[in-house]
């Protein structure tokens, strides 16, 4: 991996009429790295990644991209970076050529990058048609290939398979993919989707309320937070009669009590798993859908932040 | 090959313009507002001071229009810069309801050059014996107010066989040589803000300003490019309609071409510095449209396109006409129909121009790219 910082940020704040959308946030990433900005909606993700791309200003902190300010670099870095907005509609009238064209003129591109471009998104064939009569999955893609057209070193994606169908956004990963194989290109994309800030990143920083809350490859965040081993299961009752947490092979319980839901973080399954038995085990409780597993993102998102992502 | 930014954007728009034509959003609301526009005019008729040019014959009075005048009021108004003497009298009939005659007392050249201007629509000239009617037979202003004036002046009783009626059809003086010039501007009016501002407050809710923005795009050029394809537009929008004018009506310019280039282009650099203005914080499209018929509404009514402001209130017309639009149409119509060459227009066109950067200055100053 790497590890020339492209991106630095340093203590970056942005407020919203009092409300803290990023709360002190420093991170670095280096060149080539595929960083996910794994949070709910309203986490700051977005925030974040349009103070990385120019687009706002912080209010305090200080953002470095290619070891360049913003101010006064402005010209120099768009033509180094590649964007892809949560939410863009393209003019319905102008094909997709013609659009794509229209971007590669302020790069002074020619039509070679656009064919290469076209093959890449996968559009050869809708080259022709107008972008509004494009799926939701296609116009994401194009909105991909403008990102793309200046073969940027910092490709940052916000929130690229939001809304779309499991089979238009496993196309969207497959070119993400390649790309990450083929080229030396930094990338940042924002998610709100547990599986694919996994599958697709090299790194992973959680974020909440504009703060960070953990960061680092998946396995690091696994093992590095409370545990990595859950026995979950529903009880007819209060958890707190159990007496839990006195016992030292469990790290932390979570009690779900919409759902009557026990989430036990626990060292060892084998070790914990007969001291959960013989506790719940009088008539006293009923337990119910018992299970045992690894931890996965989604069990550390609500271990860190007490509520699941898509609250 | 690599293409040119300002071209590819340029070409934007008239793509879109070929594509959907439906995107000039003013021809759906145009029909409307010109039936609201033309309802209230002729719904406040009678509360309006119906303009007469009177050529009088201090020798040879005419007795029977004297003794109309007897009981008028007597005023000194400057008109154009001269001071005019007119007669002014409101009369009630059971018929015809309440109405008010001015009657501006002046010369035949004089009178002719306020018919051209629409400040009036009859010129009338006495004779020992009877009264000449000058006025254009299709304009029913003109015609309803000959109408009126014989009713009053023969107690309600037309006199279509004793008075004189002299058709003024000459090219110049129709109501069509009025309105066609006001047409040429109100069309750049449309086409300028319309289709800058409602284009740029489109792009900024769709968030692909901002998708453009954060590309190496000269942002001048991208506001270029929309003065240069709606300037375009305009021309050709203006050319059919001159075209249409010139073969059907027989409409020429009697003026300097030079001068209408001049004032037409400088009413576009207006428009156009206007719509930044308008478009340069908002990225609600509905907010926007209210934007836009803030501003082109109350020209559109008051600007003396269709009907003279003239019929306005005294009080209003030094108003209306520092308005963007009355400049232009004024200007327009004082080439066509005056034969008013640059020297003419010089003024309003340098006003307009300045207030077109002004504009535009400020719009930028605070422009919302983001």
């Amino acid at each position: 991996m790497a590890t020339i910082p492209v991106i630095q940020i340093r203590n970056i704040r942005k407020y919203f009429k009092g409300v803290k959308a990023v709360d002190g946030i420093d991170l670095s990433i280096g060149e080539a790295e595929f960083l996910a900005l794994l949070g709910p909606n309203g986490a700051g993700k977005t925030t974040l990644v349009e103070m990385i791309e120019g687009l706002q200003k912080p209010d305090s902190g200080e953002i470095l991209l290619m070891n360049r300010h913003w101010k006064g670099n402005e010209t120099y870095l768009r033509r180094f970076l590649g964007i892809s907005l949560q939410e863009t509609r393209f003019i319905d009238k102008l094909t997709t050529t013609e659009t794509l064209r229209l971007f590669a003129s302020f790069y002074g591109i020619g039509e070679k990058r656009i064919d290469e471009v076209l093959d890449l998104i996968r559009l050869q064939d809708k080259k022709k048609a107008y972008t509004v009569n494009l799926s939701g999955g296609q116009r994401q893609r194009l909105a991909l290939g403008i990102a793309l057209m200046n073969s940027p070193a910092v490709l940052l994606l916000d929130e690229p398979t939001s809304g779309l169908d499991p089979n238009s956004r496993r196309e969207i990963w497959d070119i993400l993919l390649a790309l990450k194989k083929n080229q030396h290109t930094t990338m940042i994309l924002t998610t709100h989707y547990m599986e694919e800030a996994s599958f697709l990143c090299d790194k992973i920083v959680i974020m909440d309320n504009g703060k960070i809350l953990a960061e680092g490859t998946l396995e690091e965040l696994l093992t590095r937070n409370q545990s990595d081993e859950i026995i979950e299961f529903n009880l007819d009752g209060d958890p707190a009669d159990l007496n839990l947490n006195n016992d030292n092979w469990l790290k932390k319980m979570n009690w779900d009590p919409d759902h009557k839901k026990v989430t036990l973080f626990v060292t060892e399954i084998l070790q914990a798993l007969p001291h959960v038995l013989d506790k719940t085990g009088s008539d006293k409780y009923k337990i119910m859908g018992l299970e045992c597993r690894k931890m996965t993102l989604d069990d550390l998102f609500i271990s860190l932040t007490g509520r699941k992502l898509t609250d | 090959m690599r293409r040119n930014p300002l071209i590819q954007l340029i070409l934007i728009h008239f793509r879109e313009f070929v594509r959907e034509p439906a995107i000039i959003f003013w021809s759906i609301i145009f029909p409307v507002a010109m039936a609201w526009v033309l309802g209230i005019a002729f719904s406040r008729q009678s509360e309006l001071v119906q303009q007469v040019v009177f050529i009088e014959n201090p020798r040879e009075q005419y007795p029977l229009f004297r003794e109309f005048l007897e009981d008028s009021k007597e005023i000194n108004k400057e008109i154009y810069g001269e001071n005019i003497t007119c007669f002014e009298k409101t009369i009630t009939s059971d018929k015809l309801g309440k109405t008010s005659f001015r009657f501006i007392s002046t010369d035949w050249d004089h009178g002719i050059l306020l018919l051209k201007r629409g400040q009036v629509n009859l010129i009338m000239k006495e004779y020992p014996d009877s009264l000449e009617y000058f006025f254009d037979p299709v304009n029913p202003q003109a015609k309803m107010l000959f109408v009126m004036l014989s009713s009053a002046l023969n107690n309600d009783r037309l006199v279509y066989e004793s008075a004189k009626i002299s058709p003024l059809t000459q090219t110049g003086n129709r109501y069509i040589d009025f309105l066609i010039p006001g047409l040429l501007a109100f069309g750049a009016m449309n086409s300028l803000l319309w289709g800058i501002s409602y284009a740029l407050i489109e792009m900024r809710s769709k968030k692909l300003m901002r998708r453009m923005v954060a590309t190496p795009m000269k942002r001048s050029e991208f506001l270029i490019s929309f003065f240069v394809a709606r300037l375009s537009i305009a021309i050709i929008e203006a050319a059919i309609l001159w075209t249409f004018a010139y073969f059907y009506f027989r409409i020429t310019l009697q003026g300097s071409f030079l001068a209408l280039a001049t004032i037409f282009l400088a009413g576009n650099i207006a428009f156009s510095g206007l719509a930044v203005l308008i478009s340069s914080r908002t990225a609600n499209s509905r907010v926007g449209t209210g934007l836009i018929n803030v501003v082109t509404m109350p020209m559109m009514i008051l600007s003396g396109i269709f009907f003279s402001y003239h019929n306005f209130p005294d009080f209003a017309i030094p108003v209306i006409q520092k308005m963007p639009l009355t400049m232009m149409a004024d200007s327009i119509r004082a080439v066509f129909i005056e034969g008013s060459g640059m020297v003419q227009v010089a003024g309003n066109s340098a006003v307009l121009t300045g207030l077109g950067i002004f504009c535009f200055l400020i719009g930028l100053k605070i422009y919302k790219w983001y």
